[in-house]
Parts: C-alpha cells; sequence; structure tokens
C-alpha cells in the first residue's frame, strides 16, 4: 500500500464552488512544496447534480482518485450529501459538514423526506466531526459567495501547513477587489 | 516554471510549446477545454468548426497544406469524422495531424462508453495514451513528431480522468517557429481515387510495419522491473491507480497503445512469473498480448464497464477483503442533476410532456427533460438524430403518427448535423414538427460559440446564420418564433404546426439563463404567498430547483398552511435559487406567486 499519500474529498452541490475550492487547495499544497493531484467530473454535474472533488498530496503522488476507506479528511458543502461518502473516510478519517441543506428534486416534491439525522449518524462513526455554518459565516465575511473559502479555512486547521502559505494561495487566486472578502471568510472558518 | 494544469490544459500548452498554430474541434465533454485553452495562446489559429466531420477536414486541409495541425473532440465526436480520418490515413500528412480523442469512461457525460483505441487499428494509424497532465504535455509532442516522421495522422488519446484531473507540469519555452506551409501538388498522394487508393494502401501497410519497429525502443513504453513474481501490462490513468495500490509490482507501462511492441511485451512477459493487463473498457492490448501465446490475467476479473479506480483494482487483485461496511442513515434521496432555475428549456418540455406526441430528443441539456416531473423527450442518441427519427417515425406511421411526431434539437447542434436531415425532411415531405431549442449558445459543453452566434472561439466579430432564412432555404415553408417562457403561445404554434400537412419548424428561442452575453437571467425572484396557495402542486410539476413543497408538520408553529384545514401543505420558493423566469406564475390558478417588489 502507499503510505505517503495523503487524500481529502471535497463533496458537495454543483454551483457551490466546490472546483474552485480544490483548485486553491491544490495551489497551496504545491507552494508548500508537495506533489498533488485532483480529479473530479464536470459536465452534467454542473446542473445541481453531484460534485466531487477528490485532492491526494504527499511526496509522489500517483492516483488522483482515492479508493474507499482511504480519505483523510471530507469537506462535505451540503448537510444530507456527508452520508453519501462516509464511506470513503478512513476510520479515523476527518468530517467537516457545512449545515447548508440543497433539496434534491424528490424532497422538493415531498415524494422523499430530507434526513434529520445527518449530524448524529456521522458522530456515531467518527470521533473528528467539525459543524460548520458556512453560508452565515460568508454573510458575515460581507461576501455571501465566500462559502467554499470558510470551508478551506476550517479544513486548514486540519492541516500543518503554515498560515502564510494559505494566504498566499488565497491571495493568487482572487482577484484584489474581492480578496479581502476571502480572507476574512477564510479566517472565519479557520475560528471555528 | 511549474504550475498546476488539467490534462485538457497540458496537451493545449504541449502543442503550442511544440510549435503547432493551427486547430480546429467541437465541444463535446471532456475534450472542450483543449481548444479553448489553445485559443489563448498567442499568434494561434483556433476554432469550433459546425461538426467533427468538418473539424477533421480542416485540419487534414491544413496538414497538407503543410502545417502541424491539432483536430479536437470527443470520443462519439470521431465517430463522426471517420470518414475523412481512414482516407487521411492513405494520403499521410505532408505536415503534421494529431487528433485528439477524449473518451468517456463510466459515461460521465456522454450517450455511449467506446473504447476508441479500436479506431488506431481500424484506421492503422498509431495511438498515445499519456496518464497525468506532464505526459499529456509531453506526449502530444512526440505525437507531432511521429506524424511528421512517419507522415501519418496520429491519434492523442485521453480520458475523462486525465482529461480534467490536474496535476504538476513543467513548462518550457515555446519552440522557435519556422513556417513550413506551402501550395505543394501531390496528386498520386492526395487523389484517393481507386487507382492512387491502392498504391497508398500498400504505403499505410508499410508504415504500419515501420511504427511497429519505432514502438520497440519507444523511450514512452517504459520497463520499470521491481518484484519478478508479478508483472502488469499497463497504459493510461489505470497505471497511476496501480502504481498507487501496487508499488512493488513490475510494470510495462505503454505511452503508445497503437501499434504495440509485441517484442517488448514477449521480453517483459519473460521476466515475470505472473502476468495482468489492466485496462479500462474493451481487452484491445489483452487480446493482442494473448495473441502472441502468452498467459495473462486480464478481464476475467477486471471489470468491461466503467471507469477504474484504485479500490476496484484492489479488490480485484486481493480479493474482497474485509471493508467496513458504509455507517448507513435514513435512506439518501438521490441528486440528479436538473436543468437550471430560469432554463427556457423547461417550458418548452413541460408543455410538450402534457401534449400526446412522442418526442424525438437529442444531445443537449434539454436531454434532461426526460426525466420526472416533465418527461417531455422519449429518445436520445446522437447529435442531430432527433430529426431524421421523427422523420423516419411519421414516414413509418404514416395515418396514425398525424400530428403526434415532434423533434427537438439545440441550436447548436442543429448546426452540428441537423441540417441535412431537416433537408430530407423537406425533400420527401415529412408530417413531423421540428422543435430548435434555440438558446443562442452551445450550452451543456459551456457557453462555446457556434455559427449562429455571431462571434468565433478566438472572439472575433463574425457572420451569424440567420436559422428561418436557413430552414426556409432548405424547403421548409413554415417557420415559426416562440418564446418558451410563454407557455400558452408554445403549446398554440406546436398544435398548429402538428395539425397542418407537411413538415415545419418552430424556433423556441431565449438565450440561456446561465449565459452573461446575452443577459438570458430575469432580474426580480419570485415568491409564493403562503395565505393563497392552495397546495394543488401545479408548480412543482416544472421541477424547478427553487419550488419545494412543505407539509403542514414541518412548518414552523403559527404559519398556516393555506385557508383550508385540509390542505396538507404549501409549495415555496427559495430566492437565493430563483432567477425570476415567471413559469410558476404563468401555472398557478390562485394568483399565490409573484414578483418581488
Amino acid at each position: 500500500m502507499n503510505q505517503t499519500t495523503r487524500g481529502i474529498l471535497i463533496a458537495g452541490v454543483g454551483g457551490q464552488g466546490i472546483l474552485r475550492a480544490s483548485d486553491i487547495l491544490c495551489r497551496i499544497f504545491m507552494i508548500a512544496g508537495l506533489d498533488v493531484k485532483k480529479s473530479e467530473v464536470h459536465g452534467m454535474a454542473q446542473r445541481g447534480g453531484c460534485v466531487t472533488s477528490h485532492v491526494r498530496y504527499g511526496r509522489k503522488v500517483y492516483s488522483p482518485l482515492a479508493k474507499k476507506n482511504d480519505v483523510d479528511i471530507l469537506v462535505s458543502f451540503e448537510k444530507m450529501d456527508t452520508l453519501r461518502y462516509l464511506d470513503y473516510l478512513k476510520p479515523d478519517g476527518t468530517v467537516i459538514i457545512n449545515t447548508e441543506e440543497l433539496y434534491p428534486p424528490a424532497v422538493n416534491l415531498g415524494e422523499a423526506s430530507y434526513p434529520d439525522d445527518v449530524i448524529e449518524t456521522v458522530k456515531k462513526c467518527f470521533s473528528n466531526v467539525k459543524i460548520v455554518d458556512a453560508l452565515a459565516l460568508a454573510q458575515k465575511s460581507g461576501n455571501a459567495r465566500t462559502v467554499n473559502t470558510v470551508l478551506l479555512g476550517t479544513l486548514s486547521t486540519c492541516l500543518t501547513i503554515p498560515l502564510e502559505m494559505w494566504e498566499k494561495g488565497l491571495a493568487e487566486s482572487f482577484p484584489p477587489k474581492i480578496l479581502e472578502s476571502n480572507l476574512e471568510a477564510f479566517r472565519l472558518g479557520r475560528a471555528v | 516554471m511549474k504550475d498546476l494544469l488539467s490534462g485538457n490544459e497540458a496537451i493545449a500548452r504541449g502543442a503550442y510549446e511544440y510549435g503547432a498554430r493551427f486547430a480546429a474541434g467541437y465541444p463535446g465533454t471532456p475534450s472542450t477545454e483543449i481548444m479553448e485553452a489553445f485559443a489563448n495562446y498567442p499568434g494561434v489559429y483556433a476554432e469550433w468548426s459546425p461538426n467533427e466531420k468538418v473539424a477533421m477536414e480542416v485540419g487534414i486541409g491544413a496538414a497538407l497544406a503543410g502545417a502541424k495541425a491539432m483536430v479536437v473532440m470527443k470520443h462519439v465526436g470521431v465517430n463522426v469524422a471517420a470518414d475523412p480520418l481512414f482516407t487521411a490515413s492513405y494520403t499521410g500528412t505532408n505536415g503534421a495531424l494529431v487528433v485528439i480523442t477524449a473518451d468517456d469512461p463510466s459515461l460521465h457525460s456522454s450517450q455511449n462508453e467506446q473504447d476508441n483505441r479500436h479506431y488506431a487499428r481500424f484506421a492503422k494509424i498509431p495511438m498515445l495514451e499519456p496518464s497525468d497532465s506532464q505526459e499529456a504535455k509531453e506526449y502530444i509532442k512526440l505525437a507531432f513528431q511521429i506524424s511528421e516522421r512517419f507522415d501519418t495522422p496520429v491519434f492523442l488519446r485521453s480520458t475523462t480522468r486525465v482529461s480534467h484531473s490536474k496535476s504538476i507540469a513543467t513548462l518550457d519555452e515555446p519552440q522557435k517557429i519556422e513556417d513550413t506551409t506551402a501550395i505543394r501538388y501531390d496528386a498520386e498522394k492526395f487523389v484517393m481515387v481507386p487507382n492512387n487508393a491502392r498504391k497508398r494502401r500498400v504505403a499505410v501497410e508499410k508504415r504500419l510495419k515501420e511504427l511497429q519497429k519505432f514502438a520497440e525502443t519507444f523511450p514512452e513504453n517504459r520497463v520499470e522491473i521491481n518484484s519478478p513474481d508479478v508483472g502488469v501490462i499497463t497504459s493510461g490513468m489505470p497505471y497511476n491507480y496501480m502504481k498507487d495500490v501496487f508499488p512493488d509490482f513490475s510494470y510495462l507501462k505503454l505511452g503508445m497503445v497503437y501499434p504495440l511492441p509485441l517484442g517488448l511485451i514477449r521480453d517483459f512477459a519473460s521476466k515475470v512469473k505472473k502476468l495482468y493487463v489492466v485496462e479500462e473498457l474493451e481487452p484491445f492490448i489483452e487480446e493482442q498480448v494473448r495473441a502472441l501465446g502468452i498467459d495473462v490475467i486480464g478481464k476475467e476479473i477486471f471489470p468491461y464497464t466503467n471507469e477504474f479506480d484504485p479500490g476496484i483494482l484492489e479488490r480485484a487483485i486481493c480479493g474482497p477483503g474485509e471493508a467496513t461496511p458504509p455507517p448507513q442513515a435514513a435512506a439518501i434521496p438521490p441528486r440528479p442533476p436538473n436543468l437550471c432555475p430560469g432554463c427556457p428549456h423547461r417550458g418548452l418540455f413541460h408543455v410538450l410532456g402534457k401534449m400526446k406526441v412522442f418526442v424525438t430528443g437529442d444531445i443537449g441539456c434539454y436531454t434532461l427533460s426526460y426525466m420526472k416531473p416533465l418527461e417531455g423527450l422519449h429518445s436520445c442518441i446522437c447529435m442531430g438524430a432527433s430529426i431524421g427519427m421523427a422523420h423516419g417515425m411519421s414516414k413509418a406511421l404514416g395515418e396514425k403518427g398525424k400530428g403526434k411526431i415532434v423533434g427537438v434539437i439545440g441550436d447548436s447542434t442543429f448546426l452540428h448535423s441537423g441540417i441535412t436531415p431537416l433537408l430530407d425532411m423537406a425533400y420527401n415531405r415529412s408530417n413531423a414538427v421540428i422543435v430548435i431549442c434555440d438558446n443562442r449558445t452551445t450550452a451543456m459543453t459551456g457557453m462555446q460559440e457556434h455559427p449562429a452566434t455571431g462571434f468565433t472561439l478566438q472572439g472575433e466579430k463574425t457572420m451569424g446564420v440567420d436559422l428561418p432564412t436557413l430552414i426556409r432555404a432548405l424547403g421548409i415553408e413554415s417557420v415559426r418564433i416562440v418564446d418558451p417562457y410563454d407557455l400558452r403561445e408554445v403549446r398554440a404554434v406546436i398544435q398548429e404546426e402538428l395539425d397542418r400537412e407537411g413538415p415545419s419548424v418552430v424556433i423556441s428561442r431565449r438565450p440561456c439563463v446561465l449565459f452573461k452575453r446575452e443577459k438570458g437571467k430575469p432580474s426580480k425572484a419570485y415568491f409564493i404567498d403562503p395565505e393563497k396557495c392552495t397546495g394543488c402542486r401545479l408548480c412543482l410539476g416544472l421541477g424547478c430547483p427553487p419550488i419545494s413543497w412543505k407539509s403542514r408538520k414541518d412548518l414552523p408553529a403559527g404559519q398556516e398552511a393555506g385557508k383550508s384545514k385540509k390542505q396538507q401543505g404549501i409549495a415555496s420558493i427559495d430566492r437565493n435559487l430563483c432567477n425570476g423566469c415567471g413559469l410558476c406564475r404563468t401555472l398557478c390558478k390562485a394568483g399565490a406567486i409573484m414578483e418581488e417588489t
């Protein structure tokens, strides 16, 4: 087995800024001098479907995809969708859950109900669980479109990369006009 | 300098570094970003052609004129382009011609899962297959070199995982460009009439033999000897999966998947006790290795369908093991992709789903309308198929099909391959109605230009073909234009055209709601007055993401669900998601839906 490569899985719904978040994350690993690969599927998934992005990093990375039971951190941008990917996590993995709820068609139509035991279920299986109301924090940052940066802030507390490298990566990723609100969103997420 | 590049960006970068300045393609997931990235480099010519066959012919023309040309498409695009490609294999390339085929194992965004390695053998041209972005950038250069050296078109095959993964690649300085273009006459080589083609046919076989020899020492057919117990022959992304899980195995990593280095394979096989061939989709390499009389393990343990991942390969080789069962919560409702809020297709397909007609569909976002609750589309085969199929159905059904067959196609798809079947409908007096969903762009692949948008891939202003004029010129007498936000008009006009004798076309015209240039997005959101909502659920029939059902028990204490105590709940609109198309207001008989002020 390849023991040196670690994996992060970012998951949620098309339009939530998942691919952008994983791009920024990869840039930061690059700044930290690590090898990194990421993989996702675009296309039909942009239309409100599930979106996942695998990020794998280490000294030398081969596969951009993790296997099941091998992801270190799951960052779930949508509450219910956390449950879809728990089987990717290592038993001692960390779960970051955004509490935002986005209803799929069956729930909208009243044919299925939105599960009300998501956080309990996750906590039953994993001891490292962080709950983030990322939308509220994004709004607090002054830019409601920074949900993904808030969650990167929370993720940053689970990794050993120095803060300056995160800030450098963010500065390289955003135009000056929206950098300040994103840095604030990152700080708010990091304080969770 | 190093950068994080997707496989697609790396292919574009490599072509540019090598000195290619000419590319043609048609958008298609997962290939689209190659053309978009290439078009941004200085001094290049890059075009969206109307379809892949045209793109291939444009590329062949450029190559015969001495250019280094790249032609880009998804796997099914090669089906469209196959006709010119097979004979360009005979003529050779003069300059250089590299064809990118981006395959889609797992059908993430495709109608089939064909393995285009077969095209290499079929057309007798070599194929390279990179496994990450660094290789993608280098292999495109090697592909150009092979094309120049052996006077042949060359395939570069990518898959969704290579195209849409990002990894670190080293950027090199672009080579100095020499102008290699010139008019060159060579009728025996370029005029493929039988007498000339027979001679070229022999040249192709000779070239293939030389390529086979070349493959034996091609450095990207790489042997990594580790444990002598287990050897693996593999290529592309599966190489990474295997290296991740089984770093101690020995590998023959094939950078060229056609023609195969048979001598190298024999030699590698002799050095290991047990040999696996690991390849997604078809046993393309495996069958050729078996034909050498070498005993391998392949498709008896590795799946034919879907892409691999490290876990699939580990389980195939080591057995299922003791996987921890995934923690179960209450059943998780599925989350299929959906038309965007305010999508102009929604109104059209809401109407079609309610009419008693068979709707032949096509390739585009609107294909999603086959699902509940719209259910307004009943077939989907390939680009352009809707029109020919509607005509065929209508002819086969005769009187029974009268007024019952509608074909639906997008504007970009119509220009791709809908013009000739529409000509057929006019020529052979069809009775079907064709609806063109004209959203002014190639929406599904992410807003690419086409010949009716008025702009080129490189952002230059150009002509935009006028669809009604084009359609009338084909011999269709009745051409109507409707606004898909106006449900009553859409229904009335389609019905009138169904009742008419002869073929007709309805253009359902409104820009894609995500298309910024056309300002497709109306400004104000709508809301539902909970006091007025009668709980009839008509608005839910649109399947619009912001509209949801709140049952009585889920409402906050004190909030009433409509006037009647019997009412089970109310509909509600998420104002953050609503794009303000107002379709739901049109449907609401209670007048409960209003525009925000």
